[in-house]
C-alpha cells in the first residue's frame, strides 16, 4: 500500500505546486511509482508545471463521478515512466468532489502507487480540507515570512483535527519545507531565518529550497525542476528532501549567499 | 569602521519573530477554545434534546475571559409549551483559566 502525502500551506503562492511536481519527479527518479494529484479544482496548474496540459482528457471529478475509470484519467510522464499525473478539473463545480468519492479514488491510487502526492489548493476551506482528509503525512510549504508562517500554523491545527487520521486518534507526521529562501536577506536579518521558523512551528525540517530563477525556467519549460534543472541548487534541495521523505538520513544543507554553494549548519536533521 | 554602523538598517527579522510568537500563542488558544465551544454545544444539544425538542440554532455557548478565571455562559431557548415560565434556560459556570 502506498503512502498518501498532502502538500499544503494555507497561504497561496508559496510553492505547493512547484514542490509537488519536484518531489514527485524526484521520488520517481529514485525508482518509486508516483502519482501527483491536483486538488486545485478550477485553478489547476500542476498539469502546466508537469508539461502535460495538452494531454488532459479526463480529470479527478470525472473519476469521482464515475464518468471515467481511473486509468483513463492518469497521464504518464513523457520523461519518467514511473511518474503519473491525475489532473484537476478546470471548469466543473467544486462541490462535485464528495468526501466518499475522494475516499474511493485515494484508496484506488494507494493500491497502484508507492506515493500519492496531493497538491492542495490555498486557503482553509473545503478544497484544502478535502486534499488533506485522507493523507498519511503532510508536507507544509512555508516561506520565511510572517503571513506564511502564521498560515502554516493554522494548517497544522487543521491537520491535527480535520483529517481522518486525526479523527482516529492517530498522529499525522508533518514535514516542514521552507521554500523561496533567500540566504543573503536572511543573513542581513531582513528575512526570518531557518531556526526562527523551526522554533515557531516546531515540526521537523524536510528541506530548504532557495529562491532561484531556475524554478521559473523549469515551469516555463513545463518540467519539474528535478527533471530539467537537475544540477541547480533548488533541484539538489528537492532531491535531498525527497530522500528524507522516503526515510533516508541525509545531512541538512542550508543554502548560503553564494548560489550553488552550501554550508553545513546542521549535522543532522533538525528536530 | 564603527563610525558607519549607523548606516546599516536595523534588522527586521527579530521583530517579525517576536510578533509571530505572541500572535500564534494567542491564536492557538483561540482555536482550541472555539473547538471546546463547538463540542459543548453539540453535547448540550444532545442532552437537552432527549427531553425537549429544540432548535439547534437556539443554543448559545460563550466563554468570557476574565482576570484569573473565565466564565462559561450557556443559553438554551426552548418552546413555551414546555417551560412553564419564560422559556429560556440559563446557566453560568465560572472556572479557572
Ligand atoms: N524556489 C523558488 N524560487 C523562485 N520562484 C519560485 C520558487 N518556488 C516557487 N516559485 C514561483 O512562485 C510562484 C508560485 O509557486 P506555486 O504555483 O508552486 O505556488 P502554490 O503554493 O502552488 O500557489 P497556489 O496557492 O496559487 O496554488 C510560481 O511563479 C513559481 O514559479
Ligand atoms: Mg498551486
Amino acid at each position: 500500500m502506498g503512502k498518501v502525502i498532502v502538500v499544503t500551506s494555507g497561504k497561496g503562492g508559496v510553492g505547493k505546486t512547484t514542490s509537488t511536481a519536484a518531489l514527485g519527479a524526484a521520488l520517481a527518479r529514485m525508482g518509486h511509482n508516483v502519482v501527483v494529484v491536483d486538488f486545485d479544482v478550477g485553478l489547476r496548474n500542476l498539469d502546466l508545471v508537469m508539461g502535460a496540459e495538452r494531454r488532459v482528457v479526463f480529470d479527478l471529478i470525472n473519476v469521482v463521478q464515475g464518468v471515467a475509470k481511473l486509468p483513463q484519467a492518469l497521464i504518464r510522464d513523457k520523461r519518467l515512466d514511473t511518474l503519473y499525473l491525475l489532473p484537476a478539473s478546470q471548469t466543473r463545480d467544486k462541490d462535485a468532489l464528495t468526501e466518499e468519492g475522494i475516499a474511493r479514488v485515494i484508496f484506488d491510487l494507494r493500491s497502484r502507487f508507492d506515493w500519492v502526492i496531493c497538491d492542495s489548493p490555498a486557503g482553509i476551506e473545503r478544497g484544502a480540507t478535502l486534499a488533506m482528509r485522507f493523507a498519511d503525512e503532510a508536507v507544509i510549504v512555508t516561506n520565511p515570512e510572517v503571513s506564511s508562517v502564521r498560515d502554516s500554523d493554522r494548517i497544522i491545527g487543521l491537520l491535527d483535527s480535520k483529517t481522518e487520521k486525526a479523527e482516529r486518534g492517530e498522529r499525522m507526521a508533518k514535514h516542514l519545507l521552507i521554500s523561496r529562501f533567500d540566504p543573503g536577506r536572511a543573513a542581513r536579518g531582513e528575512m526570518l531565518n531557518i531556526q526562527d521558523v523551526l522554533e515557531i512551528l516546531s515540526i521537523p525540517l524536510l528541506g530548504v529550497i532557495p529562491e532561484s530563477e531556475e524554478v521559473l525556467r523549469a515551469s516555463n519549460l513545463g518540467a519539474p525542476i528535478t527533471i530539467c534543472g537537475q544540477q541547480s541548487a533548488p533541484a539538489h534541495a528537492y532531491m535531498d528532501a525527497a530522500r528524507r521523505l522516503a526515510g533516508e538520513e541525509i545531512e541538512m544543507l542550508i543554502p548560503t549567499e553564494k548560489v550553488g554553494f552550501f554550508t553545513k549548519i546542521f549535522g543532522r536533521r533538525a528536530a | 569602521m564603527k563610525l558607519f554602523r549607523f548606516l546599516k538598517p536595523i534588522s527586521s527579522a527579530p521583530v517579525a519573530r517576536e510578533r509571530l510568537q505572541i500572535l500564534l500563542e494567542y491564536e492557538r488558544r483561540m482555536v482550541s477554545q472555539s473547538s471546546l465551544i463547538a463540542t459543548l454545544k453539540d453535547e448540550i444539544l444532545a442532552v437537552v434534546s432527549r427531553h425537549v425538542s429544540i432548535d439547534p440554532e437556539k443554543i448559545h455557548v460563550s466563554v468570557d475571559r476574565g482576570n484569573g478565571f473565565s466564565t462559561l455562559a450557556v443559553g438554551v431557548q426552548i418552546p413555551n409549551q414546555v417551560a412553564s415560565e419564560g422559556g429560556v434556560l440559563q446557566a453560568g459556570v465560572a472556572g479557572q483559566s
